[in-house]
């Protein structure tokens, strides 16, 4: 059984705009999926339907099995289980970085401050970032706080994890320290999708490519396919300007 | 609830309530926005100019102002006005001013105090390089308040005057502490009179309503206009 | 001017001797500070819940906050007290309203109420605003580590939108220590009162006002410099505030 399923998937914002145009794709257990395209082109809004951020009008989205489309009652619970790092790091600048860490910990699965802290801690050295514990958000640089963002979404023990645009909010000279944290998560086993730009990411450690225009995928295909010889005009297209520099 | 309610003593009473109390009301409003505004905005630019001595004033004249309650400056002025006329005119008694001329200039000063506020936020809104560019076509200080940054700042700001115009239209209600016969004081004389309080105070209340929110749902338009037009 | 000042006015007593003026004035701070006390206290919880119900997704909790709103801003305060005090008793079923007019207190709780849902209705569109200044990437992070609803306004958005809005609160704070003078025409003895009693029975019209309006500035003075205070306080480093 996948890890998420997505099935003919549409979304509008209005009834003249659709974001998502019947859009069926899955991601196995221990899958790496890069998302990319150009902006607009719907990929950030359908990693959001994922954990049901973003609710749609038609089509059938499951996680581990559960449909998230029809769920209610119980999407906190199947949120905290699914791991989110967003382009913004959207840490809450009123808590202090280890109490960023906690506090999904304690209100959401219900651990002890202790155990919790002791989790954040652990996940704080894994990112490298111990001695920042007792600062704020706002006093950390861009690449640390999405660091951070990371961990706060792998002390939940998530299940798969969503990136959106991680590092395209980024100063240049920080992209790396964040890509290194999820090219390690990778190579661990984590389950991931990735809406991102970084082809270098890609080729790395992606194990297949989902290219999105105009709300559409246009292309799902293995990554040595699509980087090797993509099937699409606009998926050529697109490569050819993305990674002419 | 509302089956011994009069609706005749609204009805007998509009006349007066309309033609005496709301003239009043609207006059006061009028007259304390125009000339409020005039002064508000010369106490803004003394408040940016570079002279600390008129800053200082201009600061402290707002602070105070808007420190008081109204209804303690309606007093104030009310029973003060008559020795300051005394002393401007040199009369050898204390002047008679009368309630309804001390609250007109009571509000203007007032208010004055409040649309300075505004006029500062306006003239701070307008960008440093349209008073360079304005210096730079060989205007004086003048003629680039004038001509280019006041016309900009009334623009930016017009929908927080009329804002604070209703909020002062409001405000007027006050004069009711010194018995004028503004349009609650119109209906708090009828409701006493004939002992009718729920009917007048609840009409009384409809009125302001309906004008207060037909005024706001205009200028919110005018906002959206305006943040268009920008 | 030939206005024969006393400044030793304060030291004499009241007509109805009961202490000297000055000790009148100083009751009628008290009531003031009370009244004003009361009425945020009002203002305060029915402001955040009207003005949390207008950021909720549900479209009948935004028009009902709307209307609220609209309500309470749209009537001039001295209304809404003489509505509280005359309209209300008579409109509550019979025995409830002669209850309430034999109140010994029901001028001082018409007023805390009148003032009350009137500021409500000003502290509600700050806590709106306070909301909706917030990066809305800060709703979805709190949803996505698993919040509900309820827990996201609890534990990220209202710790956030209060630290904005605190400076406007604060004005709005004043507001209501200042409005609390309207409260004398449904006859609370605050400060104005007295200070209109002092002028009464003593013609000393310039020393009793500017006595009121000097207490009123060290009061503001005081609750400006404590706010501040308070502020600092919260400061979040490395956070300020909104986008």
């Amino acid at each position: 059984m996948p890890m998420i399923t997505i099935e003919k998937v549409s979304k509008w914002y209005n009834p003249q705009f659709q974001v998502l145009k019947n859009c069926t794709t899955t991601v196995e257990k221990g899958e790496v999926v890069v998302v990319c395209g150009p902006s607009g082109s719907g990929k950030s809004t359908l990693i959001k339907t994922v954990n049901a951020l973003e609710p749609v009008q038609e089509g059938t989205i499951t996680v581990d099995g559960l449909n998230v489309t029809t769920m209610k009652k119980d999407l906190p619970k199947l949120r905290s289980r699914v791991g989110m790092v967003f382009q913004h790091f959207e840490l809450f600048p009123h808590l202090k970085i280890v109490e960023n860490l906690c506090l999904g910990q304690t209100i959401v699965l219900g651990r002890s401050e202790d155990a919790a802290k002791t989790k954040a801690m652990k996940m704080l050295e894994r990112v490298g970032l111990t001695a920042h514990a007792q600062k704020y958000p706002g006093q950390l640089s861009g690449g640390q706080q999405q660091r951070v963002a990371i961990a706060r979404a792998l002390v939940m023990d998530p299940i798969c994890m969503l990136f959106d645009e991680p590092t395209s909010a980024l100063d240049p000279e920080m992209i790396n320290e964040v890509l290194d944290v999820m090219v390690e998560l990778a190579k661990e086993g984590m389950t991931m999708m990735v809406v991102t730009h970084e082809m270098g990411f890609a080729k790395k450690v992606a194990n297949r490519v989902i290219f999105m225009d105009a709300g559409e995928i246009v292309e799902d295909a293995q990554k040595e396919d699509f980087f090797g010889h993509p099937r699409s005009d606009r998926a050529q297209h697109f490569l050819s300007k993305i990674l002419a520099h | 609830m509302f089956s011994n309610f009069d609706y005749d003593v609204i009805w007998r009473s509009l006349p007066y309530l309309f033609q005496q109390g709301m003239v009043f009301t609207l006059t006061l409003t009028a007259i304390a926005t125009v000339f409020g505004l005039i002064l508000g905005t010369l106490i803004a630019m003394m408040r940016l100019s570079s002279s600390a001595v008129l800053s200082g004033f201009a600061v402290s004249y707002v602070n105070l102002m808007r420190s008081l309650p109204l209804v303690l400056v309606i007093f104030l002025f009310y029973f003060l006005m008559p020795y300051v006329g005394q002393w401007i005119i040199r009369s050898d008694q204390p002047v008679q001013v009368g309630a309804y001329a001390s609250t007109i200039v009571t509000f203007t000063l007032f208010e004055a105090a409040y649309f300075s506020e505004i006029m500062r936020a306006g003239i701070q809104s307008v960008p440093r390089g349209q008073v360079m560019a304005g210096y730079a076509i060989g205007l004086n200080y003048r003629e680039v308040m004038r001509r280019v940054v006041l016309p900009q700042a009334f623009r930016n700001m017009l929908p927080v005057i009329f804002t604070q115009t209703i909020v002062l239209f409001q405000d007027t209600s006050l004069v009711y502490v010194l018995s004028i016969t503004d349009f609650l004081g119109a209906a708090s004389k009828v409701a006493q009179r004939d002992g009718r309080l729920t009917e007048m105070y609840l009409f009384a209340a409809l009125v302001y309503f309906l004008i207060c929110f037909t005024a706001s749902f205009f200028v919110k338009r005018l906002q959206k206009r305006i943040s268009i037009i920008r | 001017m030939n206005y024969n000042w006393n400044w030793g006015i304060f030291w004499d007593q009241t007509p109805d001797a009961t202490g000297t003026y000055f000790g009148s004035l100083m009751s009628g701070l008290q009531v003031t500070i009370l009244l004003a006390l009361c009425a945020w206290f009002i203002a305060f919880v029915m402001g955040s819940l009207i003005g949390i119900m207008r950021t909720l997704p549900a479209r009948w909790a935004v028009f009902v906050g709307n209307a609220y709103i609209e309500m309470f801003r749209n009537i001039p305060l001295l209304v809404q007290l003489f509505i509280w005090f005359f309209v209300v008793p008579e409109l509550l079923p019979g025995d409830l309203g002669i209850w309430i007019k034999q109140l010994r207190n029901g001028p001082f709780i018409a007023a805390m109420l009148g003032l009350g849902f009137y500021m409500s209705s000003r502290v509600a569109a700050q806590i709106t605003a306070g909301i909706n200044a917030l990066p809305k990437g800060q709703r979805m992070a709190g949803t996505a580590i698993g919040l509900t609803t309820w827990q996201t306004y609890r534990y990220i958005l209202l710790p956030l939108a209060y630290r904005i809005i605190f400076p406007p609160l604060t004005s709005e704070f004043l507001n209501t220590i200042k409005n609390t003078a309207p409260a004398l025409t449904i006859g609370v003895l605050e400060l104005t009162a007295r200070a209109r009693s002092m002028q009464e029975f003593s013609f000393q019209v310039f020393e009793a006002f500017s006595a009121a309006a000097a207490i009123y500035l060290v009061l503001s003075a005081v609750v400006t410099i404590g706010m501040r205070i308070i502020e600092k306080r919260l400061a979040i480093p490395g956070f300020n505030g909104g986008k």
